[in-house]
């Protein structure tokens, strides 16, 4: 479709024509016609996104867009929710997970989530690593070694805490506690990795170092982030979708949406001209 | 309501210098072309003086614009507004600097008769002059279908130019050789300012639509 017709005209009912402009790669999640309501609050309506393999797909959108009740739904963390409802379908890897026959906890295994505020066990740097591992019944001292050095080097953190792993996890910094649980995340060898707008309680610098990482971990896993910060989302995803009242407005290759975006509403929200 | 107010504000001070150094830019070829016309050396010195002020606004623009880009990180069409600035500005200046040159041939031909008649010449002039005019109007409309004639408007200029380059190479001898030069340099420096032109508003389009004139058409 020629988008300069789209600007002139209406914008079609999606605006995702461009993504393909993003090499292709495998899908890991496919959200068909997903709608979601508490209890009468319509939250997400008639959602459709694809999600790649090795790619950081960011959703961006003001508060109560429905861009953090739609990451939840991603490992169905929004079923602690009371008086949830949904409709429509979301696959992961081709099989439905709002199916209720799908197990939430084989679910949470593939898929990891890193939250706003970091949020470590009040335990060792080290038992926080092993924590997932141990439940999944691993208990060789020397595997749990491993995985303790492999995910802490992963999440960029093992040179500033290999020679204090016993002590208490409340020790480290801001940015380091997050680098910890991006850690604990990667201890159970996810497939994917949600973050919910894992640096806006960090530091300038602390907030570079994760999207650092963000761009190593996407060599081995696929990930998808809500943030609120859109210089991030313009600097480390590959994807950006807009969140509007709890619809899609666009989703796009990230370099369309913020250089020439096919919505106005889109370009009005990240000139911020209004949010 | 506006959230950035400010900014809006700032990019509009943008605008502003950048229409005031077109209209130097404008000023100064105008000036010069009549001070040939009119054998006025006076006027032609002052738009070389005169040029010192258009290459300060030039520095000022671009001053400006780096700040309200490291400030506010602008993106999509503000950002394309910032770095449509910078080069309209770097087109200007440069329009202002064939001012000069217009006004430094005209001296150098002086008080002697002219060898044929100007009108092509003039032809070239007028034109320029309208599309810069237009120019600015669309560039603070940010208007692309004015824009688009503008481009349009630079064929008729490259006909005249050709038209009057013909004609100085006929009269070209010994004799003549000193106005023949100067009267093709001054038509080169005509067309060159609507080349100038023609630039900003093929900038102006890609501010608008974020794609180059021309492709995808």
């Amino acid at each position: 479709m020629n988008m300069t017709l789209m600007r002139e005209n209406e914008s079609p009912a999606n605006g995702f024509e461009n993504v393909e402009s993003v090499p292709f790669s495998e899908k890991v999640y496919e959200t068909s016609n997903l709608n979601l309501w508490y209890g009468e609050n319509h939250a997400l309506k008639n959602i459709n996104l694809d999600m790649h393999q090795n790619e950081v797909t960011a959703i961006i959108g003001p508060s109560g867009c429905g861009k953090s009740t739609y990451i939840k739904t991603l490992n169905r963390m929004i079923e602690l929710v009371p008086d949830v409802k949904t409709t429509g379908q979301i696959k992961y890897r081709n099989r439905n997970i709002l199916d209720q026959s799908y197990k939430v906890e084989d679910l949470r295994t593939q898929v990891g989530m890193v939250f706003q505020k970091p949020n470590p066990f009040p335990k060792s740097i080290y038992d926080n690593v092993v924590y997932g591992p141990r439940i999944h019944g691993i208990k060789n001292k020397k595997v749990l070694d491993e995985i303790v050095e492999k995910s802490l080097k992963g999440a960029a953190i093992w040179d500033e805490v290999k020679d204090r792993l016993h002590e208490n996890a409340y020790g480290l910094s801001g940015g380091q506690q997050q680098r910890l649980c991006i850690a604990r995340c990667l201890a159970i060898e996810p497939d994917v990795i949600l973050m919910d707008e894992p640096t806006s309680a960090l530091d300038p610098i602390s907030t570079l170092k994760i999207e650092e990482l963000v761009q190593e971990l996407k060599k081995d896993f696929s990930i998808i982030i809500v943030t609120h910060n859109m210089q991030q989302a313009a600097r480390i995803s590959d994807r950006t979708a807009f969140f509007l009242n709890g619809e899609v407005i666009e989703y796009s290759d990230t370099n369309t949406i913020f250089s020439n975006p096919n919505d106005k509403r889109t370009e009005d929200y990240i000139t911020g001209r209004f949010g | 309501m506006v959230v950035r107010e400010n900014f809006e504000l700032q990019l509009k001070e943008l605008q502003e210098k950048i229409v005031r150094l077109a209209n130097l830019a404008s000023g100064a070829i105008s000036k010069s072309y009549a001070a040939l016309e009119n054998n006025n050396v006076d006027d032609a010195l002052e738009v070389i003086d005169d040029d010192t002020i258009a290459d300060l606004l030039e520095e000022e623009i671009n001053d400006f614009a780096i700040l309200l880009i490291a400030k506010q990180q602008p993106v999509a069409i503000d950002l394309r507004r910032i770095i449509a600035a910078i080069k309209i500005a770097s087109d200007i200046e440069r329009m202002a600097d064939f001012g000069v040159n217009i006004a430094k041939s005209a001296i150098r031909i002086g008080d002697q008769p002219f060898i044929l008649p100007l009108t092509p010449l003039r032809q070239m002039h007028d034109i320029t002059l309208k599309m810069i005019e237009l120019s600015i109007e669309a560039f603070e409309k940010e208007d692309v279908v004015l824009s688009r004639e503008i481009i349009e408007m630079d064929d008729e200029v490259d006909r005249f130019y050709g038209e009057m380059i013909r004609s100085l190479l006929r009269l070209s001898d010994e004799k003549n050789l000193q106005q023949v030069t100067q009267l093709s340099l001054i038509a080169r420096y005509l067309e060159r300012t609507a080349d100038h032109t023609t630039n900003i508003a093929e900038n102006i389009y890609f501010l608008v639509r974020g794609r180059y004139i021309g492709r995808n058409e």
